[in-house]
């Protein structure tokens, strides 16, 4: 891996951004295997999760040095979402969370491919990866939501419980904005007519409580998390602290 | 991990590269056709071994018994003249 570049601040705080929603929903992904309901999809998310990890590895090493970036922050210094950081929870929670991201995360992306700037080259890779990660999240939403009267209850109230955290989606990144002309405003648009449209397909209701509160518009991006972070994080970090330094 | 799944099972098939058949690789669980296509991707193309994939319900398979593999196999085991085995081949011809 190369070390980290001579981006603008204001470019390296969007790697950052970026390389830190990939981290962790990754990390959060990990924890299925050995735990998923069929073997099949414990190795469908562990790919995702892999996707994922390689591209938190190529964002993280344009900001610093990734192992420390990954294993020495503390709580405060990351700037992923909300959204990526929480639990699993049971298996429709976890495809709640992966529709609403990879969602936003492919149109993000798309957008990016398209426009010359310091992401062209690790968007282009990174779209065709995310577009899969999104039809995965799509057809199992479809499934779920269309499927019994259990999997119906439990993935209404999956989408309902994380509708929360996808207001700071949108919040725009400086970086971005500045360097591909990110218009956040059709990114939602695009997002919202998208996930209408899986809902719907899938039986489910748009939620119509706030997608963010005071409490949560853009606060992951400047580094105030929820409380299950810290204890996602102690366990992530915790084996590199015990062992510094170590290798396979 | 649990045997909680009534999910039927599917055989997949691979095919490597254009030109080539559709070779078969194993088998899943999947709920239905449409997700044992992306099961399949997952299991036997992450390491760029294909370029297409098939995926067919196994109970739709229709397999010969193990009983009858003399009276199916064994007669042709004495004809070597069914094999184009009495022509020469010219050279330079490389796969026939």
């Amino acid at each position: 891996m190369t070390g980290p570049t001579t981006d603008a601040p204001a470019v390296t705080a969007a790697a950052l951004a970026l390389g830190d929603d990939a981290l962790v929903l990754s990390h959060r992904l990990g924890e299925w295997a050995g735990h998923a309901p069929v073997l099949e999809e414990e190795v469908a998310l562990a790919n995702i999760a892999l996707d994922l990890l390689g591209q938190a590895r190529i964002l993280l090493s344009r900001v610093g040095d990734e192992d420390e970036l990954a294993y020495l922050r503390e709580e405060r210094a990351f700037r992923n979402l909300q959204l990526v950081e929480q639990p699993g929870g049971d298996f429709a929670h976890t495809i709640a969370r992966q529709l609403y991201f990879s969602t936003y995360q492919a149109f993000l992306y798309a957008e990016l491919a398209r426009t010359e700037g310091p992401f062209t080259a690790l968007a282009t890779k990174a779209v065709k990866e995310v577009d899969y990660h999104r039809d995965h999240a799509e057809q199992w939403t479809l499934r779920l939501g269309d499927g019994t009267v259990e999997s119906h209850t439990r993935m209404q109230r999956a989408v309902d419980a994380l509708w929360r955290y996808t207001g700071e989606m949108f919040q725009p990144i400086d970086g971005l904005t500045a360097t591909h002309g990110t218009d956040w405003a059709a990114l939602q648009a695009s997002w919202d007519e998208s996930i209408g449209e899986t809902l719907r397909g899938a039986t489910l209701t748009l939620p119509e409580t706030p997608r963010s509160g005071a409490w949560t518009a853009g606060a992951g991006r400047q580094g105030l998390h929820t409380e299950p972070f810290g204890r996602m994080l102690a366990e992530m970090q915790h084996l590199h602290r015990s062992h510094p330094g170590a290798s396979w | 991990m649990t045997e909680s799944t009534d999910w039927p099972l599917w055989e997949v098939f691979v095919r490597s590269r254009r030109g080539l058949s559709h070779t078969h690789a194993g088998s899943l669980h999947a709920p239905d056709a449409e997700m044992a296509l992306r099961n399949g991707r997952d299991l036997y193309t992450r390491r760029n071994e294909g370029v297409s994939l098939w995926v067919v319900p196994s109970a739709a398979i229709t397999a010969s018994s193990p009983d009858e593999k003399d009276s199916f196999f064994e007669p042709a085991g004495d004809k070597p003249y069914r094999h184009p085995t009495f022509y020469d081949i010219p050279e330079g011809v490389k796969h026939l």
